[in-house]
């Protein structure tokens, strides 16, 4: 274990210098002059003159990565030039409402994606088995951004029970972002559970079908300690996986769901600064977030071992 | 004495409601940029700055140069000085005061500061003379006309010397300035939060505690927001939504045509594909091309009908409208003939068009309409970034482009016709022109100006480089309850005199 641990702990350091390279060399091919973009519609040449010179843009390619990553390796990401904030700054003010907001659209799949999906693996070709898959084929059929706009007129306009948009921190409303947060979490949570409903199913049709199983169930055991205590803890490596990188993608930004119920996290923070080529953003924010799904691959690892004994030896 | 109980109760329930903190909650369709008035570049921006930051003069209505922390102005003889006597009594939102040493300050940070997006618009501005603590001199290399419209925007906001220089690199995430409404806090794409400055000068015409800014993208969350109350007023309605905001007994709606201007930019010599192209190299086919075009169509087909159709780089309404160059009836024989003259037939450019659905829509009819003529439209969509970037390199045949314009003319003719200037992405480069735009900003009395622009007008038309199409309708809906809004064709949203 300690041993492996070392292992994949190594890996990790070149992952990330291999990560900033590629963040930084998919940036300089996107489209356009980050200078002209952020000098606004006056286009003034010295503003623009300015700003080349401040994002080191007339120096070549390996003394700009050069410069950025002598900064990431102190800590400072760089600055904003659209806002004047500093982006660590930024990744800070916005961790806490995606965190938040992945939490919850976690927690709202994992309720409904894993009891469906063993539901309808154990009622195989029955009635409930095709309800399940029939609500899992909508989740996942289903745009978020319109699911989004039908529930916020539903639920904002027609009813007036939840906010249609905008984010409470919990510290200083806790009920009011409970109630921000309870529709993007949804929209998001909808379709990851659609996906863990499908991965579930088919995991727990393996296991039920393998001989351990059948022991389980020749030894006597009841039915429901067969199926969530010998089935599912098998079945529970892949849906791990699955649900780490699901929840690694989900840090990383929610663009489209955040933009339309405007929650100020990864996503539109991100979206903005490709659209602005407010390039310090982008870089800072995808490093942190390709840091973050790198770190959370390792746990999924790591948790592999606490449920699979067999994994250990 | 149970009636007399009760109405004490209903006395104190309403004093209670009175004194209870009002906030005014706009919705914005972008977020704005960096919030110091010398670097800020965005519209959205200049909302904010509304209620934060007041201006030496302002505009009203009528497009008048109105008193705000000037209260009067004077040119002098040779016009190369312009005198203003300030506002007593004005104080900063951190108690310092406001004095002709804080306007020769400000006009000199607009002017040097690094990166300073008022550079250009106070170019002609050579020095500041504090006259007196009250009074002071802006002096010009030539006199300009635009001047003080100039000063009804950013480049006539005043911030807090002290607090400009305590914060040189990043004045704007804690601006200080004069108006009637104090930074409180801003959580990027989230809110700007604004509380009430209980010194300012014109504290009666303020009715609200605190408003607060939401950038919302999609004009239909916007609109559920404030249908469903989060919000009190939002900017930017998608013009679709106003038949069911009309409908909507909760709701107002407001109107005003904007100053800039939608148009189709023509590559006329930015590069060598200018004369690759029968649209660049020979007027007749522009000629042509704009006849094949039904400005009433493509307003009702791409704008809903939310805008004025026009010619030029001010809409009709506007005063320095060029009467003598009227807007062309769709004449598409005559459009044929022209082709024929020129000896082209199915000529054939790419119209670069950015991604949003209006600009889309746009490119559409205007393809549809011009087929019918004989040409071949192909429609580029391409992301605003890059169309920036092709646009300034010369890369395109026409572009569809839409100016948020400026309350004097120059501000939408200057860096779009004069030789090398920035804007000017159909690459044109005439003397004439050049002579007459630089007239323009040297006379100042506007019946010269107008017959100066009309020569302009007639000189441009031979030539064509902007198909100028419509001027759209700034549009905003609000609560009923919010009274006192004015529209200003400048699209802003000023608080003075708003309650609910």
């Amino acid at each position: 274990m300690s041993q492996y641990l070392v292992k994949r702990l190594a890996a990790i350091l070149p992952t990330i210098f291999f990560v900033t390279v590629i963040i930084f060399g998919l940036q300089q091919l996107l489209p356009g002059d980050a200078a002209t973009m952020l000098a606004g519609e006056d286009q003034d040449p010295q503003v623009i003159a300015y700003l080349r010179q401040k994002m080191h843009l007339d120096e070549p390619l390996p003394v700009r990565y050069g410069y950025w990553i002598a900064g990431v390796a102190h800590g400072d990401l760089g600055e904003s030039l659209r806002i004047q904030e500093p982006v660590l700054g930024l990744i800070l003010q916005k961790l806490p409402v995606t965190i938040e907001l992945a939490s919850m659209a976690m927690l709202i799949a994992l309720v409904i994606g894993i009891p469906t999906g063993i539901v309808s693996a154990v009622g195989k070709g029955t009635a409930w088995d095709y309800i399940a898959n029939v609500i899992a084929l909508w989740g996942l059929s289903t745009p978020n951004f319109w699911l989004g706009i039908l529930m916020i007129l539903l639920f904002s306009v027609q009813l007036g029970w939840l906010p249609a948009s905008g984010y409470v921190s919990p510290f200083e409303d806790l009920k009011g972002n409970l109630a921000a947060m309870i529709m993007p979490a949804f929209v998001l949570g909808n379709a990851i559970a659609a996906v863990l409903m499908r991965h579930t199913r088919s995991a727990m049709l393996q296991v039920l079908n393998a001989d351990y199983v059948r022991t389980a169930r020749a030894k006597g055991l009841d039915e429901r300690t067969v199926v969530l205590k010998h089935a599912l803890r098998n079945a529970l490596v892949p849906i791990i996986t699955l649900g780490a990188l699901e929840f690694g993608t989900l840090l990383s930004g929610a663009v489209l769901t955040e933009q339309v119920f405007s929650i100020p996290g990864f996503g539109k923070l991100i979206v903005d600064a490709v659209f602005n080529r407010d390039y310090a953003v982008v870089q800072g924010v995808v490093l942190f977030t390709s840091s973050v799904y790198i770190v959370l691959n390792l746990l999924a690892d790591l948790a592999y071992f606490l449920v699979n004994p067999r994994l250990r030896g | 004495m149970h009636t007399r109980k009760l109405l004490m109760t209903l006395a104190l329930a309403v004093a209670a409601c009175a004194a209870q903190a009002q906030t005014l909650r706009i919705g914005l369709a972008e977020d704005p940029d960096v919030l110091d008035p010398s670097l800020a570049r965005s519209f959205v921006g200049r909302i904010v700055f509304s209620s934060l930051c007041d201006k030496l003069v302002d505009i009203d209505e009528k497009l008048n140069i109105v008193p705000q922390l000037a209260t009067s102005w004077q040119w002098s003889p040779d016009n190369k000085a312009l005198t203003m006597k300030l506002r007593p009594g004005v104080t900063f939102h951190d108690g310092e005061k406001f004095d002709a040493a804080a306007v020769k300050f400000n006009i000199e940070r607009h002017k040097t500061i690094a990166g300073s997006n008022r550079r250009g618009e106070l170019l002609p501005v050579s020095s500041v003379d504090v006259v007196d603590d009250m009074t002071v001199r802006l002096n010009l290399s030539a006199p300009f006309s635009p001047l003080l419209t100039v000063l009804a925007d950013r480049a006539g906001m005043m911030v807090s010397p002290k607090a400009a220089k305590a914060m040189p690199t990043n004045f704007g995430t804690k601006p200080v300035c004069s108006g009637p409404f104090k930074f409180v806090e801003r959580i990027a794409q989230d809110r700007i939060v604004l509380e009430r400055y209980p010194n300012y000068w014109n504290k009666a015409a303020i009715h609200f505690d605190k408003i607060t800014f939401q950038p919302i993208i999609d004009a239909t969350v916007r609109l559920a927001n404030l249908r469903s109350g989060q919000l009190d007023m939002i900017e930017r309605v998608a013009p679709a939504d106003i038949p069911s905001i009309k409908s909507d007994g909760k709701l107002n709606f407001a109107r005003i045509t904007e100053l800039g201007y939608q148009g189709i930019t023509i590559n006329l010599g930015k590069s060598d594909l200018a004369q690759k192209n029968p649209l660049g190299k020979d007027p007749r086919v522009r000629e042509a091309f704009e006849l094949s075009l039904d400005r009433a169509g493509i307003v009702k087909v791409a704008m809903d009908g939310e805008a004025d159709v026009g010619n030029q780089w001010v809409p009709p309404s506007n005063p320095f409208y060029a009467r003598n160059v009227p807007i062309p009836k769709r004449d598409v024989a005559r459009a044929k003939a022209l082709l024929k003259e020129a000896g082209v037939t199915n000529p054939s450019f790419t119209l670069m068009t950015p991604t949003t659905s209006d600009a889309q829509r746009l490119a559409q009819v205007v393809q549809a309409m011009a087929k019918e003529a004989g040409f071949d439209v192909k429609i580029q969509a391409t992301e605003f970034a890059t169309s920036l970037n092709l646009a300034d390199k010369g890369q395109f045949d026409a572009y569809v482009l839409a100016w948020s314009g400026r309350a004097d003319p120059d501000g939408n003719l200057f860096s779009f016709y004069g030789c090398k200037q920035p804007l000017n992405y159909a690459g044109v480069c005439n003397p004439k022109w050049d002579e007459l735009l630089n007239r323009s900003r040297t006379t100042l009395d506007t019946g010269g100006r107008i017959k100066v622009f009309a020569t302009l007008a007639a000189e441009v038309e031979k030539e064509r480089p902007i198909i100028y199409l419509f001027h759209r309708h700034w549009l905003w809906a609000y609560n009923k309850k919010l009274t006192g809004f004015r529209t200003v064709p400048d699209g802003l949203i000023r608080p003075q005199g708003m309650k609910m």
